[in-house]
């Protein structure tokens, strides 16, 4: 099996326009940031949720916490999954008790994976309100998981693959449709 | 992937790359100690079989809590309850726990090789906590993640370790796994317990009886745990000992001034350590136990999980795609 570019979803110029508007409506939604925290999910969560920490910041003048959340310890796939599984560290230097904290993560698809960092979460305390945050929003759901800010929705296909590349990471910019070719 | 295991056995087959991931792996579990709820379900529904033919309290309960803070259920065989005292053999009684199917053995036994001997016998992963007077590989690991976390780089590190080293599979592991990085290992002790063979245990290995010489520039000390029953008239009484090469203070600062002293347990205070130097900030053997736990946890889940067969992608595994 071959996985081959269908077609490129967005520039980098569009990402860096859709999380400065996902940032303003964190702002306006979580009461001017007040008490909240983001956490991103291993691994493109983590820039993603640097960037919008950023730019919260700068729009709400609050400091604003980022953590990073390793889900490996929490996945209900461990059993069946193909590649061998390597845990990494969850950095999260606050209390997350009563902290209003914000999930981030770069592709919504079956809700698993929220579920996994959800489970890691209330491992680290009792937060008052765990919201999600997604740059894509690609459908197929297996769990009622839904984002509270979602940078887009695709349609998307079951042999599809959403790729999110970001500089940090991949060292280029910009989200894919894959398609998987026999 | 060449650095995956199917058992731990011994640490001296282990390549570098192999002893570096699992030391890795151990960090996000030393970490997990410090959360509030320390129970993951990770390993929820498997079953590690603690089989200590030899008594052990702190490995026991340290291999059990790991295993418990994973989510795995434990069956418990233990010395003083074991049919081995009826006369069954070491292959029977494991074939017996195998056949209640746990997901990986932890075997303790008081002879040389019985960890491997079991792992030809068996479809699960074996994990050695100790065999006779060849090796203890979690130790040496724990001992390993310590020294490092203390910011020693093991390459060039003076190593320096003290007591019975003849009969110390914690010496033993310990000098296989440090020398492998390029440390340099210094043994000491009374010299019935530092006989000419250990040089093959390493290359570049000193061996040298009296302990102030041993000191000198150490950048580690690992006092060993001093059975006393080996301790008697004529060739060492306890007193000769204690005179000779009990950790003190004023010994101690022959070393390095930020030495660290590790034991790892359970340590006699009064006989192979002085319990200021036990007590003081140099000391790292609190840290060891803690670090027992991590390392221990990453060794499970490695080799339950890891080692788990590939079956179909799951869709949403974060190491797939999306």
């Amino acid at each position: 099996m071959r996985i081959i570019e269908k077609r490129q979803l967005m520039s980098a110029d569009e990402i860096r326009r859709t999380l400065e508007r996902l940032a303003h409506e964190i702002v306006e939604n979580t009461g001017g940031a007040k008490d909240l925290a983001l956490i991103g999910v291993r691994r493109r969560g983590i820039p993603l949720a640097e960037r919008l920490a950023k730019s919260i910041r700068a729009s709400s003048k609050a400091e604003i916490p980022v953590g990073t959340l390793d889900i490996t310890l929490y996945r209900d796939d461990l059993s069946t999954v193909a590649p061998q599984p390597v845990v990494q560290s969850s950095e999260i230097p606050f209390p997350v008790d009563d902290r209003d904290i914000l999930l981030v993560d770069d592709v919504l698809y079956t809700g698993r994976t929220v579920r996994a960092a959800m489970n890691g979460l209330f491992d680290l305390g009792r937060p008052r309100r765990i919201r999600l945050c997604v740059l894509i929003d690609r459908g197929h759901r297996e769990l009622p998981v839904e984002a509270s800010f979602i940078g887009r929705t695709v349609e998307t296909t079951d042999a599809e693959i959403i790729e999110v590349r970001l500089n940090e990471i991949d060292k280029e910019e910009r989200v894919m449709v894959m398609d998987r070719v026999d | 992937m060449s650095h995956r295991f199917r058992h731990l056995l011994a640490i001296e087959p282990l390549t570098r790359e192999q002893i570096t991931f699992l030391l890795d792996q151990a960090k996000p579990f030393q970490e997990f100690q410090r959360y509030p709820l320390k129970k993951l379900a990770t390993l929820r529904g498997k079953t590690v079989a603690l089989a200590f033919f030899e008594n052990s309290t702190r490995t026991r309960i340290s291999f059990s809590t790991a295993a418990s803070r994973l989510g795995a259920d434990q069956m418990n065989l233990q010395a003083e309850s074991s049919s081995l005292k009826k006369g069954e053999s070491l292959s029977d009684t494991v074939l017996t726990l195998e056949a209640m199917k746990p997901d990986a053995i932890v075997i303790r036994h008081g002879s040389s090789g019985a960890a491997e001997f079991i792992s030809h016998r068996v479809d699960v992963p074996v994990i050695n906590a100790g065999d006779g007077t060849h090796e203890h590989p979690t130790q040496a690991l724990l001992d390993a993640l310590t020294i490092r976390d203390r910011s020693r780089s093991f390459d060039n590190c003076n190593i320096t370790i003290i007591g019975d080293i003849l009969h110390s599979r914690v010496a033993r592991s310990n000098v296989h796994l440090l020398s492998k990085f390029g440390a340099h290992i210094t043994l000491c002790g009374p010299a019935m317990w530092l006989p000419r063979e250990l040089d093959s245990l390493a290359p570049g290995i000193r061996r040298v009886p009296r302990l102030e010489e041993a000191l000198d520039g150490a950048d580690v000390i690992m006092a060993l745990r001093i059975q006393q029953e080996r301790l008697h008239e004529p060739s060492l009484s306890a007193d000769e000992y204690i005179l000779r090469y009990q950790l003190t203070p004023s010994r101690v600062r022959l070393a390095k001034s930020n030495a660290i002293v590790l034991h790892p347990g359970p340590m006699i205070r009064g006989l192979e350590i002085d319990p200021v130097v036990a007590d003081s900030l140099q000391s790292c053997i609190l840290e060891q136990v803690t670090n027992g736990l991590a390392i221990r946890m990453a060794i499970l889940f490695e080799l339950i999980a890891g080692s788990a067969e590939p079956q179909e992608q799951a869709k949403d595994s974060p190491h797939a795609a999306h």
